[in-house]
């Protein structure tokens, strides 16, 4: 028996609004960094989970560029929150209000 | 002809010798500005006498087309210039007056700092004049019509940094804008209904049309247009009150443009248009009834005028008013014939006061005059001159063109024995008025201040600050010596009617008055009465000339106490003629001060402020409010910005959902 696709896509939706509202709530900007992270993983979840089901590849193609860019991403972003603290030794971001360092 | 060729070069001579001196006459030299101004100014004035003496009657008109301008659809005017017999002796006028007036203000503007550009202005107006009187259609006519007021206009405020000055060079341009108003209107609907502005096409369809007898139908719209045009230009009632002002202009100035050429552009056009009022006798009444009432009005001021100037020019107002009382008994060349004349005679008064008013130091005030007779000999003959001719006293040019005039008013089909009463009644107090003016400044002793401490005329009263009055240089006295022959001899012209047989070409219509006296084969008993009546009419005209000599004489000579004794014995009326009839205050209050304040009230601080301003301004303050709300937005927070995200994604998937829904 195979797990019907509305299961997929609610535990997606679920992931992508447990990051949303973590994004939103959290002070803290790894706990907000790892909110943004599952955003991203509740999306690849939908792309795999339509790319099984319409069995095509495109969708599970896309899901690697996503990871990339990910990891992109957090390497820049970790750089930029350990200059963040160094500079303001703190993590919370409503310090962090200015543009600049 | 070859000499039509040359027509064109006639206004475009002092033009050029506008455009050096205007451009370069700061840098040159005095002496290199006066020969610039005067050898074009010359040079145009022998062309035109070259012209008058290859003009023959027979081949008249000429026309010389210079080149096209504007063409559209069926109407067309070009640079085109006419000459016929009413243009050549306009332009034989307005040259040599103007080229006399131009040899005068060298020596009347030689201590002026701004020599170069009065000796451009100067020919700058000569151009437009000549434009004007040799113009072949309304159009090129009106161009040197508006040109001659904007020479007027920097030639009144010559002396700009003089407020006064400044003012009256507005009034002068803002009145004659009004005059202009109808005399567009006129063209237009010139061009509405005969779909062209050259004179010969107008003309020839306006001679096919019937004599509009009653009602006021287009040929008297437009007439009675064209005269509100030529009322604003020649100072008639009631758009006057710019002339006296114009006063404030250098005195050159007041003779050729304010006395002798420009202000005589009205009675010129009406002469020129004499088809269209010929076929409506309504609107020749109009011009007849406003000639004679402006001449007697404006000699009633000129009586209590102290200032010289003032004097003639309400003089000059009222002369104007005979020439459009001859227009407007269709005794066309009478009123050309005085302006002619009068041309020479008042310019002449102009001059001759411009020379007092040098050799006094620029005291203007009659009452600081007097007893200049030994002082400035040659100034005070040709005065005396002026005088007896503009008091119409034979044989002097005045004598032959005011009687002409008044007895056309009496004679002319258009005529009556109102407009010859009050001719004659006028003619007396100009009589009287002009010698007042010189018992007042030549004769007694003189009243004037020792010191000659009056600078009221720009750099001009602190060159002569010594005492004696002294004669002017001979380069002012050769102008007014030539002017006085002029004035002496011009009348003779018309003895037998030789001056109203070479117009009557230009005046066919008219022609059959003037043949109505020449012809001896009717019946010699009629003919004879007339010519008694003719007798007897100049006999009382030269009489009221005596009288008003004679009054002056007693008055402001013999008994000096009299006229004040007499002015509080009439009391207001004198205060009324003194203060001009306050026809200015009436003016300010009625049309002045309503227009100056619904213009604060409404137009400045309802419409321009309170819309205009008030638009841009609330635009501004708003968008500035808006932005200033929505800045908030952009706190830096992050939490809040991703906030905006979230709600904004919601926003859009929810639009989404509902569009998929329905």
């Amino acid at each position: 028996m195979t797990i019907p696709l509305s299961y997929y896509l609610l535990l997606s939706g679920i992931l992508f609004v447990c990051g949303v509202l973590g994004f939103l709530i959290k002070r803290n900007i790894i706990t907000i960094f790892m909110s943004i992270e599952l955003m991203l993983n509740g999306v690849n979840l939908s792309f795999v989970a339509f790319a099984a089901h319409w069995h095509a590849l495109s969708g599970q193609v896309f899901v690697f560029f996503v990871m990339v860019v990910a990891a992109a991403e957090a390497a820049v972003g970790l750089a930029i929150i350990i200059a963040v603290y160094r500079t303001r030794e703190t993590l919370n971001v409503d310090q962090v209000n200015l543009l600049k360092l | 002809m070859t000499q039509n060729s040359n027509l064109w070069l006639i206004p475009l001579l002092p033009l050029a010798g506008a455009a050096v001196n205007g451009v370069f006459g700061r840098r040159l030299s005095k002496t290199a500005i006066t020969s610039i101004a005067l050898a074009f100014c010359g040079a145009a004035f022998l062309l035109a006498l070259k012209v008058a003496l290859g003009f023959s009657s027979s081949e008249a008109p000429y026309s010389f087309d210079l080149a096209h301008w504007i063409r559209a659809g069926d109407f067309q005017a070009d640079f085109s210039f006419y000459l016929d017999q009413l243009s050549l002796v306009m332009l034989l006028v307005v040259t040599g007056v103007g080229f006399l007036i131009h040899i005068y203000s060298v020596g009347y503007m030689a201590e002026d700092d701004g020599y170069y550009r009065f000796m451009s202005y100067l020919n700058l107006f000569m151009f437009f004049m000549l434009t004007l009187v040799l113009a072949k259609n309304y159009l090129l006519m009106f161009i040197g019509w508006e040109g001659v007021g904007l020479a007027s206009y920097l030639l009144i405020g010559f002396w700009f940094t003089k407020d006064s000055a400044a003012a009256a060079g507005k009034k002068a341009f803002i009145v004659n804008r009004i005059g202009d108003f109808g005399f567009m209107i006129a063209l237009f609907l010139m061009i509405q209904h005969f779909h062209s502005l050259d004179f010969t096409t107008v003309f020839a369809q306006v001679a096919g049309k019937a004599t509009e007898t009653a009602g006021v139908g287009l040929l008297t719209s437009i007439g009675l247009l064209l005269m509100v045009g030529a009322a604003g230009k020649s100072a008639q009632i009631p758009l006057y009150v710019w002339l006296p002002d114009a006063m404030e202009g250098p005195t050159p100035v007041s003779a050729l443009i304010h006395a002798a050429t420009m202000v005589t552009a009205g009675v010129y056009m009406v002469a020129r248009s004499h088809v269209i009022f010929e076929h409506a006798p309504g609107a020749l009444t109009v011009v007849a009834v406003i000639g004679t009432l402006t001449a007697l009005f404006a000699a009633t001021i000129g009586i209590a005028q102290t200032d010289i100037k003032k004097v003639l020019a309400y003089s000059t107002i009222s002369q104007l008013g005979y020439m459009f009382m001859a227009c407007g008994v269709a005794a066309f060349s009478a009123g050309i014939f005085h302006l002619m004349t009068h041309a020479f005679f008042k310019g002449l008064l102009f001059l001759a006061a411009g020379s007092v008013i040098h050799g006094v130091g620029g005291e203007q005030d009659m009452r600081k005059m007097g007893g200049l007779r030994k002082h400035m000999p040659v100034t005070f003959w040709t005065m005396t001159i002026a005088t007896f001719a503009i008091a119409g006293i034979p044989p002097l040019a005045g004598f032959f063109s005011k009687d002409e005039i008044l007895w056309m008013a009496y004679i002319s089909p258009h005529g009556s024995w109102i407009f010859w009463l009050i001719g004659v009644v006028t003619a007396f107090i100009t009589s009287f008025y002009m010698f007042r003016l010189w018992f007042m400044t030549f004769f007694g002793e003189y009243r004037g201040a020792a010191g000659g401490d009056t600078h009221g005329h720009g750099n001009h009263g602190s060159e002569h600050g010594h005492g004696e009055p002294h004669e002017s240089p001979w380069v002012m006295l050769g102008p007014l010596v030539i002017l006085a022959v002029l004035s002496f001899v011009g009348g003779w012209v018309n003895i037998h009617h030789g001056f109203d047989l070479f117009l009557s070409p230009v005046f066919r219509s008219h022609a059959a008055v003037v043949q109505l006296k020449a012809l001896t084969t009717q019946e010699s008993s009629q003919l004879e009465a007339r010519d008694r009546l003719e007798l007897a009419f100049t006999g009382i005209s030269v009489a009221v000339g005596f009288l008003g000599l004679f009054l002056a004489w007693l008055l402001y000579h013999k008994r000096r106490d009299l006229p004040e004794k007499i002015a509080i014995s009439l009391g207001d009326l004198c205060h009324a003629v003194v203060n001009k009839y306050y026809v200015d205050e009436l003016y300010a209050s009625v049309f002045i001060k309503p227009l100056v304040e619904g213009s604060t009230v409404i137009l400045w601080k309802g419409v321009d402020q309170g819309m205009i301003d008030a638009t841009v301004n609330n635009a501004a303050s708003e968008a500035r409010h808006v932005s200033d709300n929505v800045r908030h937005m952009q706190s830096g927070n992050l939490r809040s910005y991703a906030g905006w995200i979230a709600a904004g994604g919601a926003a859009v998937i929810a639009y989404m959902v509902w569009m998929g829904v329905r």
